[in-house]
């Protein structure tokens, strides 16, 4: 009984296929997997925008939206219906044609990277042997839009947040894809399907979760603190800086075009939180070996949800990064700390299972942290400020 | 010999076409870019999955990148120079067919096509790794070696010159 | 250690989450239009006119001095006098106005009106929420617009009003007064012939001149 409400998306498919002429059964199938995707994540999307709006309002000790419906439920209804009947201002100056790409470049490739994320058991688009190399290839196509939306605009601003915007991006992805290599090289596999498989044992009720080691929570930290300026969010969000350049690189869109700004880094939030789940929270697994009869795809979407909330937690806390600490972040904190990650887990490998294993490779990973983190309190010393022409 | 591949060499080749013809800058770029997706997609279709995507991230991801940072930093967005048409325009496409009816002769003659093609091996990402590992390893160390320069080198140029002066 | 502060925070922002749902110190959102705040007694926005009984028209204590349209600062009152008369708050016949607009789209709540009317009749209202989709005339108020009455202005400034009327009632007493003196004074008129008690004259000026 479980396992039927556990596959019952993949018999629903298999039900609906047997409809199809054999001759185009995986083209149809392919549509459905497609069709599926296309319809959960963005409703996801609306979801999480109202989650985000209240969630942010209760942080600061407000309500969020709550007069479009009970407690502001139809809030993105609202928004989609504001989006949609704006009026489309295109500067005049602009270039049209990659001005209207853009947007369609970034939703594209933000979508693409949904198709080797294993939802839950058996359900994934496609198993790729070099899925996560997939993933991140489609995440690199992201820059692209970013600077076809800053470079078309043909102002100031947007072009600034479009060059501010890359150089985070692609500072952010080296230690993005050197914090997941950890996981390739303990689970010995670049396609996702095999990573979830390798994470589902238990051993007692524990799970084997790749987070519940030295290298997967150092890991994990890392990658999410990567995926977070990846998807150009708080507190690393210079790039669309509200306060600051006002939208960045999407200054000059508005309307449905802004709308599918918004939805694509949203979607790249969930992709990158998706991926992270499959690397080092074990997927669709259960955290507990006796809640197994809760369907796979429930415990993904709890924790997807989990981790969404956590992104909305950070960026209710944590104020705004500088482009220059941004960037010392990267380069002096983050990739040095991915790289003796990369050390700890080959150690972890080859050294037998004990408790030596894990002290070792935490103190191998916790000095590295309080020296490296001395150098990012520069040696600056606070002065008496002193006038040269006001006194 | 599928509509695929025509459909992706089309693809392709209206790419780097349109990025030897446009005028403008970014616009050459983009199209330039269009035309390595194809490229990744060709290799994809052959089923080198490691290759494809790895065009892609390098390709599209920072390859591209590069060249638009180029621009970005240089390139006013000023009005849109004149197409770059030269007045030699006849000659040059006839050397331009003289030199691919060398080619496809040389191809087609060479045997290669009446051959059956081999059944195709399907390479793993794991055999890749291990042949970097084990038969092509000092190739690969003296590349890490080059980037490892490469970098040193980017970093001196970027350097903040003030500091060496204390 | 780095992440200590982090750590820090995220605990504040958590507490304020859950807070917000459990105690009211925390959530100080008043809900309007549901919930309002609750007005002090000397709120002002914008003026009205006060008339006393149950006849807007008969009670209306202005008389059309015009001292608070000349004392305005952005000359946002406009009135005209009547050209008949009518009995005012004290009991004498003074001119009305004919026609009391004001503007209130310009009206800045200065109470300067208020403060320089000798008759009481123009006090501050405290309603503020004025909405209308007539951009121009919606928003100036005519003189039956502006007109409320005594008790409405009890209910809005309890001792505000109290003393008024305490002021109004001694005035009033006091024209009564001097009202029945002067008909008791023509009422017991002298009969002709009693020779009229002579007023004392002047100070004699061949006295004491001393400077």
């Amino acid at each position: 009984m479980t396992l039927t409400l556990d596959q019952i998306f993949v018999i629903a498919k298999h039900w609906l296929l047997g409809y199809v002429p054999s001759g185009a059964r995986p083209i149809a199938s392919a549509v459905i997997s497609v069709v599926a995707i296309l319809i959960v994540f963005p409703l996801l999307f609306a979801i999480t925008t109202l989650l985000e709006r209240k969630g942010l309002g209760r942080i600061q000790n407000r309500y969020g939206p709550n007069r479009a419906g009970p407690w502001g439920l139809f809030q993105p209804v609202a928004d989609a219906v504001k989006s949609l009947t704006k009026e489309d201002i295109v500067p005049v100056t602009a270039d049209h044609a990659v001005h209207f790409l853009a947007p369609l470049v970034l939703v594209t490739a933000a979508l693409l990277a949904y198709a080797v994320l294993p939802v839950g058991r058996n359900m994934v688009l496609i198993d790729l042997n070099a899925g996560v190399l997939f993933f991140f290839a489609v995440g690199s196509v992201v820059e692209l839009s970013v600077f076809m939306a800053g470079w078309s605009s043909r102002s100031k601003y947007s072009l600034l947040g479009a060059m501010r915007a890359i150089a985070q991006m692609i500072s952010y992805e080296v230690p993005l894809v050197l914090a997941s290599v950890v996981v390739i090289m303990q689970s010995g596999s670049l396609s996702t399907v095999a990573i979830v498989d390798r994470q589902a044992g238990y051993t007692g009720i524990f799970p084997h979760w790749y987070v519940f080691t030295p290298w997967g929570i150092v890991g994990f930290i890392l990658f999410m603190i990567a995926a977070t300026a990846e998807s150009n969010r708080s507190p690393f969000d210079l790039p669309e800086g509200e306060s600051e350049i006002i939208a960045g690189y999407y200054i000059e869109y508005s309307g449905f075009k802004f709308a599918l700004f918004f939805l694509g880094e949203y979607l790249g939030m969930f992709a990158t939180s998706g991926m992270a789940i499959t690397l080092f929270l074990g997927g669709w697994s259960a955290p507990l070996s006796f809640l197994t009869f809760i369907p796979s795809y429930v415990w993904f979407f709890l924790k997807l949800l989990a981790l969404i909330g956590g992104f909305i937690w950070i960026r209710g806390t944590l104020p705004r990064l500088r482009m220059d600490q941004l960037m010392n972040f990267a380069w002096e904190f983050i990739l040095p700390m991915a790289l003796l990650n990369m050390l700890v887990a080959g150690v972890w490998r080859y050294m037998p299972p004990s408790i030596l294993r894990w002290l070792v490779c935490a103190a191998i990973v916790a000095v590295p942290w309080l020296l490296l983190t001395r150098n990012l309190k520069r040696k600056k010393r606070f002065e008496i400020r002193t006038y040269t022409f006001a006194e | 010999m599928n509509a695929t591949f025509f459909i992706l060499a089309l693809i392709t080749v209206a790419g780097t076409a349109a990025a030897m013809g446009m005028r403008n800058a970014v616009h050459c770029v983009l199209a330039l870019t269009l035309g390595f997706a194809g490229v990744a997609a060709i290799y994809l279709q052959l089923d080198a999955q490691f290759v494809g995507l790895t065009q892609i991230m390098v390709y599209v991801g920072a390859v591209a990148i590069l060249a638009v940072f180029a621009i970005m930093m240089t390139h006013s967005p000023g009005p849109a120079t004149p197409a770059a048409y030269s007045s030699h325009w006849f000659l040059g496409t006839l050397v331009a067919a003289a030199v691919f009816a060398v080619l496809a002769w040389a191809v087609l003659a060479s045997g290669a096509s009446a051959q059956t093609p081999p059944a195709q091996p399907r390479i793993t990402v794991e055999q890749i790794g291990d042949a970097l590992m084990h038969r092509y390893v000092l190739p690969l160390e003296i590349m890490g070696l080059l980037l490892t320069a490469a970098l040193i080198g980017a970093v001196v140029i970027a350097m903040d010159r003030s500091q060496e002066r204390k | 250690m780095v992440g200590n502060g982090i750590l820090k925070g995220l605990a504040e922002t958590a507490r304020n989450f859950f807070g917000s749902y459990v105690s009211k110190d925390r959530l100080t959102t008043i809900q309007y239009p549901e919930e309002r705040i609750e007005q002090i007694e000397s709120t002002r926005d914008f003026p009205f006119l006060v008339y006393d009984g149950a006849d807007w028209h008969a009670g209306m204590r202005c008389v059309a001095c015009q001292i608070c349209e000349k004392e305005c600062p952005p000359k946002c009152i406009y009135i005209e006098k009547s050209k008949d008369k009518k009995p005012d708050a004290v009991g004498k016949p003074q001119a009305y106005p004919a026609v009391f607009n004001i503007d209130i789209s310009v009206c800045m709540s200065c109470q300067i009106c208020v403060e320089v009317c000798p008759f009481d009749a123009i006090k501050m209202d405290v309603v503020f929420d004025l909405p209308t989709d007539d951009r121009f005339g919606g928003l100036l108020l005519n003189k039956q617009q502006l007109a409320k009455s005594n008790d409405y202005y009890h209910q809005i400034h309890p001792t505000e009003a109290a003393a008024v009327d305490s002021a109004l009632a001694e005035e009033r007493a006091k024209a009564d007064a001097k009202a029945k003196a002067a008909a008791e004074a023509k009422a017991s008129a002298p009969a002709p012939g009693v020779p009229k008690p002579t007023p004392p004259g002047p100070p004699n000026p061949a006295g004491g001149e001393t400077k």
